[in-house]
């Protein structure tokens, strides 16, 4: 295979169907991005995720005087049933760490907490918030086994998941998500088409030449290595132009824009963008690659 | 060296077949014009030998191969072994006369050094010795007619095929393109070559094989174009 005689037949071919070879990059390059976009937001989800769950605990209220738990009979907890809590909690495999709250500590925190309302903490007295266990566990999701397991012992008035409240959010993200892998979906089978329709015309305005190399007995090879390195070479300047977007995307919206602005939550680093540059030009080389060889065996017969 | 054994060809799109029970042999070295009136199926015939169509029935060989048998990647192979000349040139107007010809070895992979070597020795075969640098639409319809013999020729094919070279060319030109491919078959170069010129085939008195609605009518080894001439 001679290398000069492919590229320039690649640059005839890309030159004499310049409209439609910037047409494909553009599509490419919009569903690369999209596609990219949608990498990039899974991973700010786990992100957030890391972020997020190293920091929610499992909160178990102990029973305090006058409490309506079904396991306190209405009376505080007892010195025993705390040091009994504390004790199997810690002997739990689920369990990483687990602190005690007492009264005094969760009003301290409640006023660090509050401290831009004086009216509400002027209102409340150590003896109306509970004491409590701090359960942190080895893998957040497994808050249900953990619950199910203490729910019913004496001196537990309620547990409560800090990782439930966020729930919601990252309900709505993943939803986000699935909408970015749907119109990235249409985008690429968009520019698949549009590939596919180039490269198209490309083998019919070089009939002429295809015709005479298969008369002199070129190979399939030699026929359509041309075009479809056409076609993957807009994949691969697509996937250049996607991954200059992604990083416009880190650099303008998430590090300018959402950072400054957003200061209780972490978001994806440079580390991630680049962890998706690969994915973009083997997606991009992979989808022009394909459109094309499935063209060309259409269009382009010995 | 071409041998086509009981072979019919019907075109999916046709009731009648283009070839209809053609059995016809042909030695290594041979001359043979292929005539008939248009529509006989002489260009049919000729697809066969490179396999761009494929028979309904009967077999055909072509340099010891059953080109029924020969699987789709060695296509290529056994048509580096023939080179074709068409009434229409099929030059590249956008290359030179050099091009043109080193076109047909830069695809199939020859090497720089050696193209530059075959290509003038092969121009000044067929006398275009001084016109390699001519674009083709600065030539002649004879002259394009030798450039595509070259091209034809330039990889020493075992087979040349020519279909009606002669048909877009008036007399006197056809006569030096004929003196060409009789110089080419002495060679040992086989040639087949289908054509509707009377005066050609009667002056060369070499094989003739008339086709008639895809029937082999006559086959004659020092024939004439028709029957009363
Ligand atoms: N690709 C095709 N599809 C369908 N029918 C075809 C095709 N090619 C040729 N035919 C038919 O096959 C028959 C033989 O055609 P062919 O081209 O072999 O004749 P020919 O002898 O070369 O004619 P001419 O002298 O005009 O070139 C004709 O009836 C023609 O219509
Ligand atoms: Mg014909």
């Amino acid at each position: 295979m001679r290398a000069s005689f492919v590229l320039s037949e690649i640059g005839i071919g890309l030159r004499r169907n310049l409209t439609m070879t910037i047409a494909g990059v553009v599509t490419v390059a919009i569903s690369l991005a999209i596609f990219g976009a949608g990498l990039l937001a899974q991973r700010q989800v786990s992100a957030m995720k890391d972020f997020w769950y190293d920091k929610v605990e499992v909160s178990m209220y102990l029973c305090g005087d006058g409490s309506k738990g079904a396991n306190c009979n209405g009376s505080a907890v007892t010195d025993e049933q705390r040091s009994q809590l504390l004790q199997e909690v810690s002997a739990n495999p689920l369990v990483a760490k687990v602190y005690y709250e007492s009264q005094q500590q969760a009003f301290e925190n409640f006023k660090k907490q509050f401290k831009g309302s004086p009216d509400l903490v002027q209102n409340v007295t150590p003896d109306a918030l509970p004491e409590s266990l701090r359960v942190k566990l080895k893998d957040p999701t497994k808050y249900e086994d953990l619950a199910s397991a203490f729910r019913d012992s004496p001196g537990v008035e309620e547990i409560q998941d800090q990782k439930a409240l966020l729930d919601p959010f990252f309900r709505v993200l993943r939803r986000l998500q699935l909408v970015a892998w749907v119109v990235a979906a249409i985008q690429i089978l968009a520019a698949v088409l549009l590939i596919g329709n180039t490269i198209r015309v490309a083998a019919f305005s070089r009939r002429r030449e295809t015709g005479i190399m298969r008369l002199v007995g070129a190979s399939n090879l030699y026929i359509q290595l041309p075009f479809l390195l056409e076609g993957v070479l807009v994949g691969i300047v697509g996937a250049a132009f996607a991954a200059a977007g992604l990083a416009a995307l880190k650099a303008v919206l998430v590090d300018r824009l959402l950072k400054p602005m957003l200061k209780f939550t972490a978001f994806v680093g440079w580390r991630d963008v680049i962890a998706i540059v690969p994915w973009l030009f083997i997606v991009g080389v992979a989808l022009t690659g394909i459109s094309s060889f499935f063209t060309l065996r259409r269009h382009l017969r010995v | 060296m071409i041998r086509l054994e009981h072979v019919s060809k019907t075109y999916p799109a046709s009731a009648r077949p283009a070839l209809d029970d053609v059995t016809v042999d042909i030695e290594k070295g041979e001359f043979v014009f292929l005539v008939g009136s248009s529509g006989s199926g002489k260009s049919t015939f000729l697809r066969l030998l490179l396999k761009e169509e494929t028979p309904t029935a009967g077999s055909v060989h072509v340099a010891g191969k059953d080109l029924a048998r020969l699987s789709h990647w060695k296509v290529p192979a056994l048509r580096r072994s023939i080179g074709c000349v068409f009434q229409d040139f099929r030059l590249l107007p956008n290359k030179n006369v050099f091009q043109n010809v080193a076109f047909a070895l830069e695809v199939i992979g020859k090497p720089h050094h050696q193209i530059s070597k075959v290509v003038p020795e092969v121009l000044d075969l067929v006398g275009l010795e001084g016109k390699s640098q001519r674009m083709p639409d600065e030539l002649s319809g004879g002259e394009q007619q030798r450039v595509a013999v070259a091209r034809a020729f330039v990889n020493r094919p075992m087979i040349l095929i020519a279909d009606e070279p002669t048909g877009n060319l008036d007399p006197s030109t056809s006569v030096g393109i004929m003196k060409l491919l009789d110089r080419i078959n002495r060679t040992g170069t086989t040639v087949v070559m289908a054509t509707h010129d009377a005066a050609i085939v009667d002056s060369m008195r070499r094989r003739v094989v008339e086709l008639s609605m895809g029937k082999v009518v006559r086959d004659q080894t020092r024939g004439v174009y028709g029957y009363g001439a």
